[in-house]
């Protein structure tokens, strides 16, 4: 099989199979990419997901195209994320097409009402979780607060504004203050 | 142009969502509020119908939103302007990339998006909880507090957060057997009043 068509074949079967998507995703890339394939090491597999995470976007969209990128450059990285988003695409468009004929129901419109419920659920513990992994000092706290407080209160401000306000908040904060301080000492 | 707009939104969306998953979440919740395209409960039925299906749940959401705006052609245009910026930025800095994982104003400057990126979802996320479990309308209209909350769905609320924090066999499960279930309580229980 030609290496472009094979690059989209292997992410779409991924895209596929993972329910979820970020850390879902990786027992499923050890197998295909590290194992079957060889096409990156398991430590670069790890070297991409993690920089697919500092980096913006949807973390397995970016490990695609990482993966990609190495092994046929730009071609490469463009089939290998056409190949995760493709069964995204086929599967909801079907999906929303069903629901959006389909809503008038009432049992239809009391699953969801139960369904917002648990969204609720699984939107708190994804939150706990993040919240575990991303505040880790008075800092983080702070920005933590002031980003959701913002959030809530001012509800038309773009969350790219709090996005891009933490970033230079960190720079600001940790590189040229502590440097000042490193400095003085 | 409906097309132009959902690409120009959702690469936005692409460019600034940090840390995958809910991450795109505040930003949707934004774009409904904005564009008055869908409200807070549609999010919500998408994050469901998202979490449910294959596939990462930000790219699940860009076609869903997509699709409700645009039709088919809109949620391939919602997709692609999602997934545009990470192919720019990923491919710009491969060549780079121990230098860029190592790089301190970087690592700086991710040290406060994540938490930053995560008190965007707890807002987002707040808004759904208040849509779901608070009834204002009912609560001014009669002045008593017990209708104020949505009890029946604040005891869901209670039993599927037990089942996935406290019942170690459970935790493990997908989600998509707590969306299940919660379906057939709320078709059970008339959880939509419908």
């Amino acid at each position: 099989m030609p290496l472009l068509l094979d690059l989209f074949c292997t992410f779409f079967r991924i895209g596929l199979f993972t329910f979820g998507g970020g850390y879902a995703m990786l027992p499923l890339l050890q197998r295909e990419i590290v194992e079957k394939k060889k096409w990156a090491a398991e430590e670069e597999l790890l070297d991409y997901f993690s920089v697919g995470q500092c980096t913006p976007g949807i973390i397995a969209v970016n490990t695609a195209t990482f993966i990609g990128f190495k092994e046929k450059k730009i071609s490469g990285a463009v089939f290998a994320t056409l190949g995760i988003v493709t069964p995204s695409l086929v599967i909801i468009t079907v999906i929303a097409a069903l629901l959006s004929n389909f809503a008038h129901i009432p049992a239809v419109q009391n699953a969801f009402a139960g369904i917002r419920v648990a969204v609720c659920v699984l939107i708190l513990n994804s939150i706990v979780k993040l919240w575990k992994k991303s505040v880790v000092d008075k800092l983080t706290f702070g920005v933590f607060v002031a980003v959701f407080l913002g959030s809530v209160l001012l509800g038309s401000v773009s969350p790219v504004v709090f996005i891009v306000a933490a970033a230079v908040l960190g720079v600001v904060v940790r590189v040229w203050l502590h440097a000042g301080k490193e400095g003085k000492a | 142009m409906i097309y132009l707009r959902l690409f120009w939104e959702f690469f936005k969306v692409g460019l600034f969502s940090v840390g995958g998953g809910l991450a795109t979440l505040p930003f949707l919740y934004s774009l409904g509020a904005k564009t008055g395209w869908f409200g807070t409960a549609d999010v919500a039925d998408m994050l469901a119908v998202s979490e449910s299906t294959p596939g990462p749940i930000g790219v699940n959401m860009a076609t869903y939103v997509g699709f409700d705006c645009g039709g088919v052609l809109g949620g391939v245009v919602a997709t692609i302007g999602l997934i545009t910026p990470s192919v720019i930025i990923i491919v710009l800095i491969a060549k780079a990339l121990q230098a860029f994982r190592k790089n301190r104003y970087v690592d700086a400057a991710f040290h406060t998006l994540r938490p930053a990126s995560t008190g965007l979802i707890a807002a987002a996320g707040w808004s759904v909880v208040v849509l779901v479990l608070v009834n204002l309308d009912a609560y001014r209209a009669s002045g008593l507090f017990s209708d104020l909350l949505q009890w029946k769905n604040l005891l869901l609320f209670a039993a599927i957060w037990a089942l996935t924090n406290l019942v170690k066999p459970l935790k493990r499960l997908h989600p998509v057997v707590f969306l299940a279930l919660a379906a057939v309580a709320g078709i059970v229980f008339r959880l939509g009043g419908a």
